[in-house]
């Protein structure tokens, strides 16, 4: 019985429950489209060399879904409250019927079962072939191979999603339960008849408000764009952040009273048609929502920042990929190995002859002793690294020391500086297209890219800093330091290397490394493929001989430092998504949900413009302008902070983004708002206009 | 004087086959341009289906209304609306102000919504105000005025847009005594001055005293008629009140 009246009560109000369905819905898809992403086609192609990249993506991922399902479980309760109040009475009159509050708890608790479980469904598989289309579009973005589609459904994640809104449902449930309890017959009853104060503000005291905060807000955009150089460190961008919070409160508290009494002296448009009902309407509401107005909107700012800006950083990262690796291939191994040495864990390091004898020979050598075919290279260039023990960070920044250990007493600076000769680094730049550089016999030159390393190293070279290798003093050549590396990477980390005269005295006992960069001698894809597996693949029987011999040679290949690198571009777009996603799926439903419970507070005004001749058209005119203007309020302001926030991003990001980049990011961005936030906002209409319909 | 308002012989029954109800079974009466007329009846009579009926609110089931040579019982959609907004007054029995609006806007909201010049409505609503004697609360909110002078907002509001008929609702049913005479007097000002035609529905034979000329109605037929003719209001009253006490059932009825 109780069974059949929940079943009745879901179809009565089921436009009710339109926006609470919604809400579920897109959460259970989205919840699974990324719990999902490990075991996707494009993603089992990009995993094949950065396994542990991926494996990263998919614990954090694991750790954001643990959030995002307490964002979502607190939605969940939210809309369930309203859907609870707004059948108060209903729940009255069973009382007076004789049902026990335990008996109407189980008849919501039916109904929430069966919205959950409908819900569940419905969202399961809009994910599951949601997730096929944003497969597509993970390959597309990340370059990676697809070369078939393969329809992929994820069991765990499907069984994860199931766990976590069971869980969420749960939560409900006991919600509910502890609300009904609580009621009074007489309040449930007599719930409607509840009229709200309509509180007036002085439209002048607004109009200053409003002009007030528009100062205040211009001000933080110039702060952020035009005077982006005074904003260096993390707390004096503080202020700007809650300057900004505040004067979006005040905006919002001020705006509906500020355009209010615009309009009112235009006459011709404020006694036009339902106009003048409409302006009062917003006025009215948007004083009682002014904080939950200005969350929404800086949410939703902090939406389309995150996307576009997520988006754009990783079309940086590519690019600046691509300069980071001219060669294919970078090998190194320590050259002059001890009998034995100590490692980094204090334990002792026992080195057999043959990798002894091993560490004096050239990479190429190593290479062809194990079998390599050194024809699959060209461009072959190999050079020694040198190291002298008494040459440390601490020496080469020499009087700067003190200064820099009391900045960054982080960094070890008994580490002993990478030294290069010069005509050995000007071949490694000529194949890099570096630029090239000359030395007297007395001078010496500090290349470093890392940009925290950098101010370092220019301060001490401003000293004019002298280094003293083997005896003999150098002074540097230029008082800042050059660019320049010779280890590829995913950006810029080089901390510092001294390039010293040919004529340095440093015999081969100095020697710390032989260095090997090359390009593949191929033409083919499948060709650089075949010699990329001699580095890279577990099976190779190079990698083997030479693991069996204990001879350590390390280094990168452009692909797995391309690779790795989109696993990282991936994480942080993903989390960025999936956050920003949640977070508008959360604005726009409370929204949503906020004026839906005024509609039924405005159901008596509707029916007063239907009593002196408004027809329906108009009517439904009226409250599409209500809730249009409702929506876009937040989200205009939040277009305007992003703006310049995205702005700020860009000048962060140091010139790392144009603006160019940035275009297809906004235009996701926007088909991203543009969707979730137009369901909301449909559905609000439709809900609404079914509650302003009902018969008295 | 030409009729603007034709009743001919309508019905309303509710309900179906097995369970009817005839709330009007046969009501034909006329009024005349600049008549006020009061519609009386005890409830359950039929008098608010009737005012529904001719206010476009409800359809008759048979019969003809007939407003100004327009039979409305043949309008539908958009031109019934558009009738109702423009030949037709509404004052309710609890005023219908929107609580948002000023006194000024819920008046100037009727003329709005008939896409009427901006500056013409300011012209027209102060006109009227100064009529009603409400243009001091004009800039007030409904929360912060009287009963009474909600209610002549609301008549402000009914009357601005020239209507053929203005249509009342138990207009005093939800004022104290003073404020009903007050609202009354406008009432006759309205009709004798701005030659306004009403028909009012009420259940109160002092309200119904300020008419001049009285519909009886009991279970949903015309049960007698009363015109004031040359009568003082005093007198008129006390013949409401005789007709009231006939009504009220007749001696069959109490055994």
């Amino acid at each position: 019985m109780l069974f059949k009246l929940s079943i009745k009560n879901m179809k009565k109000s089921f436009k009710d429950y339109a926006i609470y369905f919604l809400t579920l819905v897109l959460g259970v898809a989205i919840f699974y489209m990324f719990n999902s992403l490990d075991s996707q086609q494009a993603m089992l192609d990009i995993s094949a060399s950065t396994r542990n990249i991926i494996k990263l993506m998919i614990q954090m991922l694991n750790f954001v879904s643990v959030f995002i399902s307490v964002i979502l479980g607190l939605l969940i309760v939210y809309a369930n409250n309203f859907l609870i109040n707004r059948r108060k009475r209903e729940f009255g009159i069973y009382m007076t019927l004789g049902m026990g509050k335990r008996q109407i708890s189980k008849i919501i608790l039916f109904e929430t079962i069966l919205v959950g479980l409908l819900s569940l469904v419905a969202g399961l598989i809009i994910g599951i072939f949601a997730s096929q289309f944003m497969s597509i579009l993970v390959a597309k973005l990340f370059e990676a191979d697809m070369t078939e589609f393969v329809f992929v459904f994820s069991k765990d994640a499907c069984i994860k999603t199931c766990i976590y809104f069971a869980i969420m449902y749960l939560a409900v449930m006991i919600f509910n339960t502890i609300t009904i309890s609580r009621y009074k017959l007489i309040n449930l009853l007599t719930a409607i008849k509840k009229n709200e104060k309509v509180k007036i503000k002085n439209p002048i005291l607004s109009i200053l408000i409003f002009l007030i905060a528009v100062g205040i807000l211009a001000y933080c955009y110039w702060k952020v764009t035009g005077g982006v150089q005074t904003l260096s460190t993390a707390d004096k961008m503080l202020p700007i952040i809650l300057l900004g919070i505040i004067s979006t409160i005040l905006i919002f508290w001020s705006l509906s009273g500020f355009i209010l009494k615009v309009v009112q002296m235009r006459k011709s448009l404020y006694l036009k048609g339902t106009n003048m009902f409409v302006l009062r309407q917003i006025n009215n509401k948007i004083n009682t929502t002014v904080i939950s107005m200005s969350v929404i909107c800086l949410m939703l700012f902090m939406t389309i920042s995150v996307l576009s800006s997520s988006l754009s950083l990783r079309k940086t990262m590519q690019e600046d990929l691509k300069e980071m690796t001219p060669v294919d291939l970078n090998l190194y191994k320590t050259a002059n190995l001890p009998e034995k040495s100590v490692n980094a864990y204090g334990r002792e390091i026992q080195y057999t002859e043959l990798q002894r004898e091993d560490s004096r020979k050239l990479v190429s050598e190593t290479l062809k002793e194990y079998g390599f075919d050194m024809n699959n290279l060209k461009d072959v260039v190999e050079i020694p690294i040198y190291a002298i023990n008494d040459v440390t960070m601490q020496v080469s920044l020499g009087e700067y020391f003190d200064e820099a250990k009391a900045q960054y007493s982080m960094l070890s600076y008994d580490s002993v500086e990478t030294i290069i000769k010069i005509s050995d680094y000007n071949k490694i730049a000529r194949l890099y297209g570096l630029p090239e550089y000359e030395l007297e016999n007395d001078e010496y030159i500090m290349l470093c890219d890392f940009d925290s390393m950098k101010p370092l190293r220019d301060n001490a070279l401003k000293l004019g800093t002298k280094l003293t290798i083997l005896g003999k003093e150098y002074k540097p050549k230029y008082d800042e330091s050059k660019e320049g590396y010779i280890l590829m990477s995913t950006s810029h980390t080089n901390t510092g290397i001294v390039l010293v005269p040919d004529s340095c005295p440093l015999t081969e006992e100095y020697k710390e490394q032989y260095f090997l960069a090359a390009n593949y001698n191929a033409e083919t894809e499948e060709k650089i493929e075949e010699i990329e597996k001699n580095f890279v693949d577990e099976d190779s029987s190079l990698v083997n001989a030479m693991e069996k011999d204990g001879i350590l040679l390390d280094g990168f290949t452009k692909i797995a430092i391309r690779e790795a690198s989109v696993g990282i571009a991936t994480i942080v777009v993903f989390i960025a998504i999936y956050l920003g996603i949640v977070f508008l799926i959360a604005s726009a439903a409370i929204l949503a949900l906020k004026q839906l419970t005024e509609s039924s507070d405005n159901k008596q005004r509707y029916i007063i413009l239907r009593k002196i001749g408004c027809d329906e058209k108009m009517i439904n005119g009226a409250l599409f302008r209500q809730i249009f203007i409702f929506f876009m309020l937040p989200l205009a302001l939040a277009i305007i902070h992003s703006i310049f926030g995205i702005q700020f991003a860009i000048s962060v990001m140091s010139g790392l983004a144009s603006s160019e980049q940035l275009l297809p990011s906004v235009i996701a961005t926007v088909i991203i708002i543009g969707v979730v936030y137009g369901l909301y906002f449909l559905s609000t209409y439709v809900g609404s206009k079914n509650i302003i319909k009902e018969e008295e | 004087m030409s009729n603007v308002l034709e009743v001919k012989n309508i019905e309303k029954y509710y309900g179906n086959k097995s369970n009817l109800t005839k709330a009007i079974a046969g009501i034909s009466f006329n009024v005349e341009k600049g008549e006020f007329v009061g519609i009386m009846g005890a409830s359950g009579s039929g008098k608010t289906t009737l005012l529904n009926c001719i206010s476009t609110i409800d359809r008759v089931t048979a019969g003809k209304i007939i407003i100004n040579n327009q039979d409305i019982t043949k309008l539908k959609g958009n031109k019934l609306n558009k009738f109702r907004r423009e030949e037709l007054g509404f004052i309710f029995q609890d005023f219908n102000l929107l609580d948002t609006l000023t006194a000024y806007e819920n008046i100037a909201l009727a003329l709005t919504i008939q896409k009427v010049n901006p500056h013409e409505i300011d012209k027209r609503v102060k006109e009227v105000a100064k009529k009603l004697e409400i243009e001091d609360i004009l800039n007030k909110y409904p929360y912060q005025i009287s009963g009474g002078q909600k209610q002549r907002v609301a008549s402000s509001r009914a009357i601005i847009t020239n209507p053929k008929i203005v249509l009342a609702d138990e207009p005093t049913g939800a004022l104290d005594s003073k404020s009903a005479r007050q609202l009354l007097e406008s009432f006759e000002n309205l009709n004798k001055k701005l030659g306004a035609t009403i028909l009012m529905v009420t259940h109160d034979a002092f309200t119904a005293s300020y008419a001049d000329r009285i519909i009886f109605i009991k279970d949903g037929k015309i049960f007698n008629e009363l015109v004031k003719g040359n009568d003082t209001r005093k007198q008129f009253f006390e013949k409401i009140i005789e007709v009231q006490t006939l009504l009220g059932g007749d001696l069959n009825d109490v055994i």
